[in-house]
């Protein structure tokens, strides 16, 4: 069996926009922003870049399709730009694109954008779309709140546990993040929020509140992948080192099996263990010490702790609300707000999730900065509970890789 | 007395579950049109956002031919059907799962659609299911609000044990245009209540149902009588013949729902009445049907009473009318949403949607929706029989209240729905209010409305989930 591409792509330059309503802003303008970041900090030339991958999920009153938007902002003369696009994993999917292309040995150094311009549709919410000509006919017109509330429900059900005692671990949660946004000058949502003010919000889809929603937002983030080798050449000395690159999707059965409870991410489970075998990582709960999941909702990240197996089954309730996940707890979690206030530019949020792991592990961010972390994981999940794309990447040091 | 023989075999009904109060009619109108008054006491049904003629015929269908043969001929007779030129009856067909080659036939233009129908096939001697099924919708502050009902209803005719057979009939038409709707219209045009009483039908009913009851070599009147007829006239009309109405309290409850009447009023009959008994049949609409039935075994159940009994009264007129389409809210952008239907797709999964037909794998027994290629749990190819999903009985697994989502009726209740076997749907409920679902709640399907696509006046169909009710439940 293949032993996958731990320690054989390294990131040398990442860049972030600003995340938030950027009506200032248009897709070329977010790209720009972050690739001049990530660009500097590589210390490379734009003409360096052999190959470019473009992570965009809602092309439609955004960036239309293909590969041509990224070419054009930034003007990349004639390099091949492939788009990629897998549902909320669409900002890993690129990374993974490129970090295969210089594990192959195809090319040397390659660029992996993604980019969401939301707010130009004139409403709130995420853009309404069609599921596909079939599912149309008989699939509920549902929203992505509505259909992650239903991991509530079905949790409650499953571990026997009341809903205002899982409303109040999800009510930590987000209070959680928006405390930890408060340091992170690039966060869409900068305020901090109580639990009372959580628990009394208005209902998007029972039983999660307005604020157990994450924001809506524009913003752009890209990484530049090279091989450790190269990374060393160009001087670098601490290099962050892919350990693992896992993509798991749903293929049907969780949308039409009992099987499936309901109350977790069968996928990112699968993920998961893919990719701690990847990285060589037997316990995680001990071994990682950042995370950044995909907390699109509260319940969200509250069921990923047991899907990434840091959190017992039926656990997790009581283990957030012990802090554990917080910043000043064992294993922190969204350090810079997550998608929750940090924001989720669909597109773009894989790699922003890589760009918080990078910066923590190079002891650059900031005022948020943990103590010496080694090991990140990051974790997006596409879609819906029950049909869905999950990712799971580990990011570390090179030189700590076992 | 049971014997072997031809006529009614089985009846069925459908009543949605919304009621309007006459009171809520007169106090909102009162300020208007202060006669409104008169409606006090009475409701009348209406069908949710998402029901219409022919989601109610396929309900009253279904709760008739529950476990029958297949059925070679349909009539589905109504005023209200959605389309003018695809075939109604069709979609009811396939909803049903009755064969392709089953005769079908849409009838309307009248309120005696159905009556009519019952009658050709009672006295051809043919086998047949006649599904009477009416969604007419009133002007806000015409009597009609508070008196037209929505409901439908199925009657089977054919050869085997009747419940009950015919002993008579007399079928007369006039062109006596008392109320009248042109093609396209949403509303009827009624005239003077009293000249249609006094000029019109009270006259023509006794000569009619006189020739009936000769017929049906009966000296006076059938043991019981029923009136189609909107409220007032019914009451008038049974007074010139002498007898009560026993439709008055069904009506006084679900209204008067027009070319479904007939029907319902006969279901009605078979459950009040005794074995034995004759029942007259009234129905007025250009001319008069007068049907003359006797009872042989009384309806096995209360179905229609339960379902006049289970509604539920609204108390915001504005919902009523928005439900209804009468009223136009801002709906947001997030409605501007394209609902065109992909009719190729349609074409190639309409047994699926249409019937709620599953897959069930011939290698490891898993049921599933949509069938599919390859087999969900062992991967088996091309291994799925088609499985009729629509009777199974289902549990809620879990569920939202989403008010964010664009529905006629927030929040869009929905969730994954198991069915046993393996099988898991996510479905849209209806008929269900905020804070009544629960994970574990058994659930009955429900044929329903999915979309509107109002650019081009097309609406598909599908499945919904609705609490299930207890005994009785179609």
């Amino acid at each position: 069996m293949a032993s996958g591409i731990r320690d054989r792509v390294a990131i040398i330059g990442m860049g972030c926009s600003r995340f938030g309503e950027r009506w200032d802003s248009g897709p070329e303008d977010l790209m720009l922003e972050a690739f001049d970041e990530a660009i500097a900090d590589a210390g490379i030339d734009k003409s360096d870049i052999e190959a470019a991958w473009l992570g965009v999920f809602f092309q439609e009153q955004s960036t239309g399709k293909s590969g041509l938007p990224l070419s054009q902002a930034l003007k990349l003369r004639n390099v091949p730009v492939t788009r990629v696009e897998n549902l909320c994993a669409t900002g890993t999917e690129a990374l993974r694109g490129a970090a295969y292309a210089v594990a192959a040995g195809a090319c040397d150094i390659a660029l992996a954008m993604g980019v969401e311009k939301l707010k130009d549709t004139g409403f709130g919410g995420l853009p309404e779309r069609s599921k596909g000509a079939m599912e149309d006919l008989w699939l509920p017109n549902s929203t992505a709140p509505g259909s992650f509330a239903q991991l509530a429900s079905a949790y409650a059900a499953t571990h026997g546990r009341d809903m205002k005692v899982l409303k109040r671990a999800m009510a930590h949660i987000s209070v959680k993040s928006h405390r930890n946004a408060l340091d992170n000058p690039k966060a869409h949502l900068r305020r901090e929020i109580t639990e009372e003010q959580v628990l009394d919000a208005p209902m998007v889809a029972y039983p999660l509140g307005v604020l157990d929603c994450c924001g809506v937002s524009d913003g752009a983030a890209c990484a530049i992948v090279t091989t450790p080798e190269i990374a060393r050449r160009l001087g670098r000395k601490d290099i962050v080192a892919i350990k693992a690159l896992q993509l798991s999707p749903s293929y049907g059965y969780e949308l039409s099996n009992d099987g499936w409870d309901g109350s977790h991410t069968m996928t990112t489970r699968v993920a998961a263990e893919r990719a701690y075998r990847e990285a060589g990582i037997d316990d995680p709960a001990n071994e990682i010490d950042l995370l950044e999941v995909h907390d699109c909702f509260s319940i969200t990240e509250l069921v990923l702790m047991e899907d990434l197996g840091v959190s017992e089954a039926g656990r997790a309730v009581d283990d957030v609300l012990d802090g554990r996940y917080d910043r000043d707890g064992s294993l922190p979690c969204q350090v810079d707000g997550g998608l929750k206030c940090f924001g989720h530019p669909i597109g773009a949020s894989g790699l922003r999730m890589a760009y918080e792991i990078y910066l923590q592990l190079l002891g650059r961010a900031g005022n948020r900065q943990l103590e010496a972390p080694s090991v990140g994981l990051a974790q997006n999940l596409g879609g819906i509970p029950s049909r869905n794309v999950a990712s799971v990447a580990i990011y570390g040091l090179a030189d700590v890789s076992r | 007395m049971s014997e072997s023989g031809f006529g009614i075999l089985s009846s069925g009904s459908y009543v949605p579950r919304g009621r309007l109060t006459g009171e809520l009619v007169a106090e909102t109108h009162g300020w208007f049109d202060p006669s409104l008054k008169s409606t006090a006491g009475t409701s009348r049904s209406f069908g949710s956002w998402d029901e219409d003629a022919l989601t109610m015929a396929v309900e009253a269908a279904r709760s008739c031919i529950d476990g029958a043969d297949p059925l070679s001929r349909v009539e589905l007779a109504s005023t209200s059907l959605p389309y003018a030129d695809r075939s109604n009856v069709g979609v009811l067909r396939e909803a049903l799962g009755l064969p392709e080659t089953a005769g079908l036939t849409d009838s309307g233009g009248s309120l005696r659609a159905a009556s009519s129908a019952l009658l050709r096939a009672l006295e051809a001697g043919q086998s047949c299911l006649i599904v009477a099924s009416d969604c007419v919708d009133s002007k806000p502050a015409s009597v009609g609000e508070a008196t037209l009902g929505h409901a439908a209803a199925a009657i089977r005719v054919g050869t085997g044990t009747p419940m009950a057979i015919l002993r008579g009939s007399a079928s007369r038409h006039q062109d006596f245009v008392d109320h009248y709707r042109a093609a396209g219209e949403r509303f009827s045009y009624t005239l003077e209540a009293r000249w249609t009483r006094d000029a019109g039908y009270r006259r023509q009913t006794a000569e009619t149902h006189a020739a009936a009851m000769a017929q049906a070599g009966i000296a006076d009147h059938a043991d019981r009588l029923v009136v189609s007829a909107p409220p007032a006239l019914a009451k008038a009309i049974a007074k010139s013949l002498g007898q009560d109405d026993l439709g008055a309290t069904l009506s006084a409850r679900i209204g008067y729902c027009a070319a479904a009447q007939p029907l319902l009023l006969l279901r009605h009959a078979f459950e009040q009445a005794q074995a034995g008994e004759t029942i007259a049949l009234v129905s007025i609409g250009q001319g008069i049907d007068v049907i003359v039935l006797e009872l042989t075994a009384p309806a096995a159940q209360n179905g229609l009473a339960a379902q006049a009994d289970a509604g539920a009264e609204e108390t915001n007129y504005a919902r009523y009318l928005t439900l209804r389409r009468l009223l136009e809210l801002e709906e947001g952008i997030r409605a501007e949403r394209d609902n065109r239907t992909a009719q190729a797709a349609f074409w190639r999964k309409h047994e699926a949607i249409t019937g709620f037909v599953g897959g069930r794998c011939r290698a490891c027994g898993t049921l599933q929706f949509p069938p599919s290629r390859v087999c969900v749990e062992c991967g088996a190819e091309d291994s799925q029989t088609p499985q009729r999903m629509s009777a199974l009985p289902g549990t809620v697994r879990s569920f939202t209240e989403d008010w964010l989502a664009f529905t006629p009726n927030p929040p869009l209740i929905f969730g994954n729905v198991g069915f046993g076997d393996g099988a898991n749907v996510m479905m849209e409920f209806t008929d269900v209010s905020p804070g009544e679902l629960e994970v574990g709640m058994p659930v009955a399907l429900r044929f329903r409305i999915k979309d509107f696509d109002h650019r081009r006046r097309f609406r598909r169909y599908f499945w919904k989930p609705a609490p299930a009710l207890g005994g009785g439940d179609g």
